[in-house]
């Protein structure tokens, strides 16, 4: 996968497959983490939100992602398109039920304290509740992000022609094993940096609760 | 049980607020029965007192100060502040939580500035009333700590801050000082005692602590065991800085004292029958 452009059928393409598959991964993972942090914060704060959609997102979320293969390639085709639907499908529920955790488990006291110190009723959630539910919103992306890895490499074998997860599934039919280690350890890098992205902005947006 | 006013009121003491018939009732699911907090509270305090609330656990305390505060709604009776029925609460009627209730995410300054912000006072105006404040509850150079680096009395000082920077015409404290050691305890007393001098807003104290109660008040609500109602209440007319050792203070100690130990065998009697008192 290394080396000059031409020298096997795979010198020179890391960098490529590596870049499509964290283009997806991130496509994705930032779709999954705006609607799931916003349906989790309307289903962990309002009754009607949480009676109507939460028992929608529990029937869908114990449904295979792989499940939704054919789906997503009638839909979108054998493009980006397909994975960034598979990614943001996947990371969408861990991130959606721990911020609905997070919102609903937001302390009554703090809500009293902000109502006494005169918050405006449409600002208890931007300035309460959403910091409240920092930790959980966190440990619900870095779940998130973890599924968008497993997720990008099922979506490029099965619908998308490039990235390392078609870099792997390639190499398999030439039994290459060495490329396809060269392609693991690769998502595993990636997967560890960017969770170790996610941690540091975690750690820096959370640094009131150091010691807790 | 209506008190009047205080036989030395001043010509222009005003009533703040007018607590009638206050009943609270709340439906214990579980148990399928109804627990009566407060069964017809009475009781008009004057803008300028400081009133202790003092009662045995369980008797429904903090349920008036929730009331008052405007958390809670009666079932029955109501509660007016300057004439206007309480129906949420407010930013006039500041509340200093046992547990300190502060924003954890916030720094101290920020946790103060937070009532300002949300009324919009212009950003310079802000910063000075915060630094003001600050430096009036004795934490400066706090100003950049996030409550989780502080200890419990200095917490309670943000959350005074925290009310006090509003202006309120009404400071609610439910045992804000029940969670701290002795010397923390006996330091926040003076302090609050200080502050409250300065001005003498309206303040109504809620306490399970007799000498407290008596070092504090103006008068001392003694209230019975559940279902809350006011036993007797005391006016305490010792001038401050009070002497917690001498002979008069000792005097509407032991007498508070026989007033409360009935409640508390009452309410201890409750617990072993199971049976309301």
């Amino acid at each position: 996968m290394f080396g000059p452009v031409g020298a096997t059928p795979y010198s020179g393409t890391w960098f490529m497959h590596a870049a499509n598959s964290s283009y997806r991964v991130l496509v994705g993972f930032l779709l999954a983490a705006a609607s799931g942090v916003l349906i989790g914060c309307l289903i962990g704060w309002f009754r009607l939100a949480s009676d109507l959609v939460d028992p929608v997102i529990q029937i869908l979320r114990p449904i295979p992602i792989t499940a939704w293969v054919p789906f997503a390639v009638i839909f979108f085709g054998i493009r980006d398109g397909s994975a960034f639907f598979l990614i943001a499908l996947g990371a969408f529920f861990p991130i959606v039920v721990n911020t609905a955790a997070g919102v609903a488990g937001t302390p009554k006291l703090l809500v009293r304290a902000a109502r006494m110190l005169g918050i405006r009723p449409h600002m208890l959630l931007p300035r309460v509740v959403l910091p409240a539910a920092m930790p959980f919103i966190f440990t619900g992306l870095r779940l998130g992000i973890g599924l968008a890895w497993v997720l990008v490499i099922v979506a490029e074998m099965m619908a998308v022609k490039s990235g390392l997860g078609f870099a792997m599934w390639d190499a398999y039919y030439f039994l290459r094993l060495d490329i396809i280690i060269a392609a693991m350890l690769s998502v595993g890098a990636l997967g560890f940096l960017s969770d170790l992205a996610l941690r540091l902005m975690g750690r820096w947006t959370l640094r009131w609760s150091r010691g807790l | 049980m209506n008190q009047p006013l205080a036989a030395d009121a001043s010509p222009n003491r005003q009533r703040r607020i007018v607590v009638r018939g206050l009943r609270k009732r709340f439906s214990d699911i579980a148990r399928q029965e109804q627990i009566i907090a407060l069964d017809g509270i009475d009781l008009e305090i004057a803008d300028d007192e400081f009133l202790t609330v003092l009662g045995p656990s369980g008797c429904g305390k903090t349920t008036l100060l929730n009331v008052v505060a405007g958390f809670e709604e009666a079932s029955g009776g109501e509660v007016r502040v300057d004439g206007q029925s309480v129906i949420k609460p407010g930013p006039d009627r500041g509340v200093v939580f046992q547990e300190y209730a502060l924003f954890p995410w916030l720094t101290v300054e920020q946790n103060i500035e937070f009532g300002l912000r949300e009324r919009r006072v212009p950003r310079a105006k802000r910063k000075a009333r915060v630094r003001q404040q600050i430096a009036s509850v004795g934490l400066s150079g706090f100003g950049q700590r996030y409550p989780q680096e502080l200890s419990g009395g200095m917490r309670q000082r943000v959350a005074l801050a925290r009310v006090l920077v509003n202006d309120p015409k009404i400071l609610l404290m439910d045992e804000p000082f029940a969670a701290l050691d002795a010397q923390t305890r006996s330091i926040m007393q003076q302090e609050l005692l200080r502050v409250w001098s300065a001005d003498r807003r309206t303040a109504i104290f809620i306490t399970h602590n007799i000498e407290e109660a008596i070092l504090l008040g103006d008068r001392v609500v003694v209230m019975t065991a559940r279902p809350g109602r006011i036993k007797d209440i005391v006016a305490v007319e010792l001038p401050r800085p009070r002497d917690v050792t001498s002979a008069e203070f000792n005097q509407i100690r032991r007498h508070i004292a026989v007033l409360l130990e009935a409640e508390v065998q009452a309410t201890f009697a409750a617990m072993e029958t199971g049976q309301p008192p």
